[in-house]
């Protein structure tokens, strides 16, 4: 005789560990499959794009820095080129080098975050984790000094940086990549030949490349599909067009294939790093304040710019009636829209993988809420 | 074969294990009898003579000394830093905080027929329980008065208590940090060593020598 389940709801989060952040979903389970998912969102609004709206051009990359908060460089640098586009502001060379180094930096801490995450949802508690984030340790003291500050940089500003990095900083650097080359082979070593992490995210979750193209996914997971898209290659911001780069890609389009290209992303950017330490020259950070003023005032207008975030595309628009401060911002989180396909991802799927896929689409709720 | 990745994994792990702890422990460190003859500035044998007592704590591990954590000298820190004889009270600094947490009243002051007209500081007051270390205050000012500071240990049971006031401001330590301070690096200042005694060695332009600074501007003119 079959034995008969009946579906249970299950309301999951918001305050629950395993969910990055308060996020809440309604989860309804036939047994051990999932049969219906309905997310919940907005506990983290913090109306970013309101509070924008009353501060003027300047003061809005420290709210930048809030939105997705592992990766903060990554959001500043597309606010202020939205910003550099919207007045028109030439940047000086420095700086753009300088952000350059810094945003991918910042790309390599986010997708150790990310993997160190996925694996702790796998149920590997603790260890891996512990690796990647004692390596993030590393970069973020490198920010600490270049700006002072671990995670909520405010780094960036219109036409470039605010500061020189100082001197201890190049060494500290070079140092620090050797580091994150060697952590990411030991990360390699211990992951991407483990069977249990193989027999548990190896055709989970999977998705065709032709809905993630209609569902406007963007970045790790779009590339883990096979869809060489790329902002860096494909719409060159800031000097991406003088740095050569591998552009990774897997076909899989799976939990595994999701994991592996943030990995391979990781050393890519090291390499992208060491390009930019090749090519920076001295000069100013940033235009005199002549030519770049304290308070902007950019012409009516709008402008959106849009760069390859570590999460996919994350784009600034930027809507400006003369005055001081944006009529409108909007902003294209990344990790909203990548969250929208989770249902196709995780119904007729197992329970045991919700947390997992949940952890391969590397969400950040500060990102989805604002 | 399958259990080899698992097994290239336990050699990872067992590397690690072997390899210098990276944690630091705050704010005081477990040492040993070594570490504690060290801080007390004694050889072991000499430490286990003179103080048995804290030789057996030690010996038993129960022994802390504090713990300087290593900072940048960018470290945007709280516990602002202000020079109040470099303050001309323009308010740049309240207008350019994104919070509008720095309050400033600020009446005429006297007319010194030397110096000209300057501007009393009444009331200088930082909210730091709102604050959130941007810096953008310290960038905004023109003056090099406001910096940041460089430490991080504020924390308070009452929220009114975290108002820094005018006072205590110019009787705080001057420790500031070299954020958006290029003259501190230039000088290898380092907040965490010394501190600034002297107003005139805060600002952006050279040191004046003493005879500028008894020169009145009024008589150059
Ligand atoms: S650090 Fe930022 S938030 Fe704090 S007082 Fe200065 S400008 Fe305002
Ligand atoms: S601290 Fe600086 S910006 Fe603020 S009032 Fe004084 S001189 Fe002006």
């Amino acid at each position: 005789m079959a034995i008969k389940t009946q579906p249970v709801t299950v309301n999951l989060g918001p305050q629950h560990p395993s969910t990055h952040g308060v996020f809440r979903m309604r989860v309804m389970f036939d047994g051990e499959e999932i049969v219906d998912v309905e997310p919940i969102f907005g506990y983290l609004h913090r109306g970013s794009e309101k509070l924008a709206e009353e501060r003027t051009y300047t003061q809005i990359v420290t709210l930048t820095d809030r939105m997705d908060y592992v990766s903060s460089m990554l959001n500043n640098q597309a606010y202020i080129l939205a910003v550099e586009k919207l007045a028109g502001i030439e940047p000086s060379p420095r700086g753009v080098w300088l952000r350059m180094i810094a945003s991918e930096l910042q790309r390599i801490a986010s997708h150790l975050v990310a993997t160190g995450f996925l694996l702790q949802d796998l149920g590997a508690l603790g260890t891996p984790l512990i690796y990647a984030m004692r390596e993030r340790e590393n970069i973020l003291d490198l920010f600490e000094m270049i700006c002072g500050a671990r995670i909520t940089n405010s780094y960036l500003r219109p036409g470039g940086v605010f500061m020189d990095a100082p001197e201890e900083f190049w060494p500290a650097l070079e140092r620090g990549l050797d580091d994150i080359v060697s952590t990411i082979d030991e990360l390699e070593e211990y992951l991407s030949g483990n069977e249990i992490v193989f027999s548990r995210t190896k055709g989970t979750a999977v998705l065709s490349p032709e809905l993630l193209i209609n569902a406007s996914i963007t970045g790790p997971m779009l590339r883990a599909s096979g869809v060489d898209w790329d902002l860096r290659h494909r719409a060159p911001y800031d000097y991406y067009g003088r740095i050569t780069f591998e552009r990774k890609l897997h076909t899989a389009s799976d939990n595994y294939a999701r994991y592996w290209v943030r990995v391979q992303e990781a050393r890519e950017s090291v390499k992208i790093i060491r390009q930019c330490i090749e090519q920076i020259e001295p000069g100013p950070v940033r235009p005199s304040f002549d030519d770049v003023p304290r308070l902007l005032r950019p012409p009516a207008g709008d402008a959106y710019a849009a760069i390859e975030g570590s999460k996919g595309e994350l784009g600034f628009y930027l809507v400006s009636d003369g005055g001081i401060s944006p009529y409108r911002m909007h902003v294209r989180a990344s990790s909203l829209i990548n969250l929208t396909l989770l249902r196709d991802m995780l119904i007729g799927g197992q329970f045991g993988d919700l947390f997992v896929t949940f952890g391969s689409v590397d969400l950040n709720m500060g990102e989805v809420d604002r | 074969m399958i259990g080899l990745g698992l097994r290239r994994g336990f050699v990872v792990t067992f590397k690690n294990f072997l390899r210098p702890a990276v944690t630091e422990q705050y704010p005081d460190r477990h040492v040993g009898l070594v570490g504690a003859a060290k801080e007390a500035g004694m050889n072991p044998f000499q430490f286990l003579v003179k103080k048995p007592g804290d030789s057996l704590k030690a010996i038993a591990g129960l022994a802390t000394v504090p713990v300087a954590v290593e900072q940048s000298p960018r470290f945007r820190g709280n516990e602002f830093t202000f020079f109040e004889d470099r303050c001309t009270a323009c308010a740049s600094c309240a207008k350019y905080c994104p919070l509008g947490i720095i309050e400033i009243v600020s009446v005429p002051g006297k007319i010194d027929a030397q110096e000209g007209e300057s501007y009393k500081l009444e009331v200088f007051d930082i909210d730091i329980g709102r604050c959130m270390f941007c810096g953008l205050c310290v960038e905004a000012c023109p003056y090099d008065a406001l910096h940041m500071g460089s430490q991080f240990e504020r924390s308070k049971y009452v929220r009114d208590e975290l108002i820094i006031t005018k006072e205590e401001l110019f009787d705080a330590e001057k420790r500031p940090s070299s954020w958006y301070r290029p003259q501190f690096e230039e000088n290898t200042f380092d907040p965490f060593k010394e501190t600034i005694v002297d107003h005139h060695d805060a600002g952006r332009h050279e040191r004046p020598s003493d005879e500028d600074l008894k020169k009145k501007w009024v008589d150059e003119r």
